[in-house]
């Protein structure tokens, strides 16, 4: 499948990505050459087989219902810039 | 079938409704936090919840356990395998960048649940499918002028989103959805269904069609947190797509916020791309896989379910349907109920409590589970009343004395002089005294004006403090009046 520019602009903006208009046309040639080499894989003959979660032959951990973590507001928000009242700031987002 | 009258004719309403309830557990969906309510904030938030690089999640049990016990009380086919997806999109008190959800493959598909309207009448709803998903953190707007704080306490907390088929036809119908929902994750223990703490919350798809028509463009009305608002909501917005469209205009698929100041939904700015979560199985997380024993144990834990109640009160106490839906909507009620039903007339034990005692508890803001009257003494009022130990109407000054008092019918009847007085000399004394006292009325009552008793039967009743027995009295003033 062939990238258009269209289409890289759409993906920058949802991963939040600023892409300088010069360089769109590059990557939606290096966008489209990855996708054409993950998509050999749609050459293998997959009917019939379950999908695959894991390779390793392990099943999802679970764990019991307690309280075993939390009380640690000072870290949770020490890389925030500018925190009030022990909360998050960010700029003003309404609706 | 409910119609809406338009200026171009009848229109049918369809309605689709998404309900978030929080499950309850003590800990997070894939963490071990505390899920308590009202913690100063981010005091209960671990690195995985705050979406530290590197931390994993590690699925609840009891989280587990609880979806698939309200997929049980749903009706609902449990998936043996079920996966984990990321859906992605920005927002602030979304640390992660994606909430883990489920999507192609839900661990709760497709059930149905009875709906009870005012008529009497019940539906059938159809659920779609039940999975679960973490709760986002709270956004706070009005703290700061340019800035808004965000407290993560509730981010990661398991929700299970319950989302029903296109079947409601109304308002009342969106009402009465919610409330059985509600009613059944009471029973279950599954959700405290606490609108106001937000523990249950919907979003409201609404749309209008000509009867016979296909399925109109709907709109979303999001988290609307209580069931009075869900009906104004709906109410609105049928009002407004039907004007658009009679006006020639066409109804936007989009987002909508209801405002209860205004009782009017409006239209959230509909960002765009806004809706594209690009779904992917979540790679930290393999599929969620379930043994049919352990499901099967989980069934045999289920209570007696409101419906079940409900059908069983019909059919055993001969309740009618109505009556039946009100007293098997909370568990503890229909306990208090069937308490004080149990060898007794049923439908006398089911007026009380639903009169007398929902009015005091109603008057006075209080649960029932505080109630100050137990079933035990109310059951023993209702006794004295059969066996003639006090008139009906006296009875029910006996009740509000022993909602004051939380004190045994017994005691007030005795002590305060209530028992009803069937002694015929006694009767007849303040019979006679009546008549003595009413010759104008003897009179109109010898001419004719039969309705004249009542003021004898009054007179009666005030001498005696309303302690005579109303059928005796009656009997005897008609033989005087009339011999």
């Amino acid at each position: 499948m062939a990238v258009d520019i269209e289409t890289v602009v759409r993906v920058a903006r949802l991963a939040r990505l600023t892409v300088p208009e010069g360089d769109l046309e590059t990557l939606a040639g290096e966008l489209s050459n990855i996708i054409g080499w993950i998509e050999q894989l749609d050459e293998v003959d997959t009917d019939g087989v379950e999908p695959l979660a894991s390779v390793a032959d392990i099943k999802l951990r679970w764990r019991a219902d307690e309280v075993t973590d939390g009380g640690i507001p000072d870290k949770v928000t020490s890389n925030a810039p500018d925190p009030q009242n022990g909360m998050f700031s960010v700029p003003k987002v309404v609706e | 079938m409910t119609l809406i009258q338009g200026r171009t004719g009848d229109w049918e309403v369809v309605i689709g409704l998404e309900v978030h309830a929080q499950v309850t557990s003590k800990s997070k969906l894939f963490s071990g936090a505390s899920t308590e309510f009202g913690a100063e904030p981010n005091t209960q938030v671990s690195l995985v919840d705050a979406a530290m690089p590197g931390m994993l999640p590690v699925i609840n049990e009891k989280a587990v356990e609880q979806a698939v016990r309200t997929g049980l009380g749903l009706n609902a086919q449990i998936n043996l395998k079920s996966i984990f997806d990321r859906k992605n999109y920005f927002y602030p008190d979304l640390p992660q960048g994606y909430q883990i959800s489920q999507y192609l493959d839900p661990v709760v598909g497709k059930g149905e649940i009875e709906i009870d309207l005012e008529d009497g009448s019940t539906r059938t709803v159809g659920i779609t499918r039940l999975h679960l998903e973490q709760d986002a953190g709270k956004s706070i707007h009005d703290q700061d002028p340019r800035k808004t704080l965000v407290d993560l306490n509730r981010s990661g907390v398991a929700l299970m989103e319950i989302v029903s088929e296109p079947d409601i036809r109304s308002a009342e119908e969106a009402g009465a959805y919610v409330e059985k929902i509600r009613s059944i994750l009471r029973y279950l223990g599954t959700c405290d269904g606490n609108m106001q703490e937000g523990s249950m919350r919907a979003d409201v798809n609404v749309s209008v069609r000509k009867p016979g028509d296909d399925f109109g463009t709907r709109a979303e009305i999001k988290n609307v947190n209580s069931i009075r608002f869900i009906r104004q909501a709906i109410d609105y917005e049928v009002r407004r797509q039907i004007e658009l469209i009679e006006d020639g205009g066409e109804v936007d698929q989009e987002t909508r916020l209801f405002d209860p100041d205004r009782a009017e939904t409006r239209s959230m700015r509909s960002k765009e791309e806004a809706h594209d979560y690009r779904y992917f199985p979540d790679p930290d997380l393999l599929p969620l896989e379930l043994e049919q024993s352990w499901v099967d144990a989980i069934r045999e834990t289920l209570p007696e379910l409101p419906d079940q109640k409900k059908h069983r009160f019909v059919d055993d106490y001969g309740l009618s349907v109505i009556d039946a839906g009100t007293l098997v909507a909370e568990r503890k009620i229909a306990e208090f109920f069937e308490a004080v039903a149990e060898g007794r007339d049923a439908k006398v034990a089911a007026n009380w409590v639903m009169g007398e005692l929902f009015g005091a508890l109603n008057r006075t803001d209080t649960d029932i589970a505080t109630s100050p009257v137990s079933a035990a003494q109310l059951g023993q009022l209702i006794d004295f009343i059969s066996d003639g130990t006090v008139s009906n109407r006296l009875a029910k000054n006996v009740f509000e004395i022993m909602f004051e008092t939380s004190d045994d019918p017994k005691k007030i009847v005795e002590q305060r002089g209530m028992k009803q007085v069937t002694d015929a000399g006694a009767i007849e004394a303040a019979v006679d005294e009546a008549i003595a006292a009413g010759a104008a009325q003897v009179d109109q009552y010898k001419g004719g004006n039969v309705k004249v008793l009542g003021w004898f039967v009054g007179q009666v009743m005030k001498a005696t403090q309303g302690k005579a027995n109303p059928q005796a009295v009656n009997e005897m003033l008609r033989k005087k009046l009339d011999g």
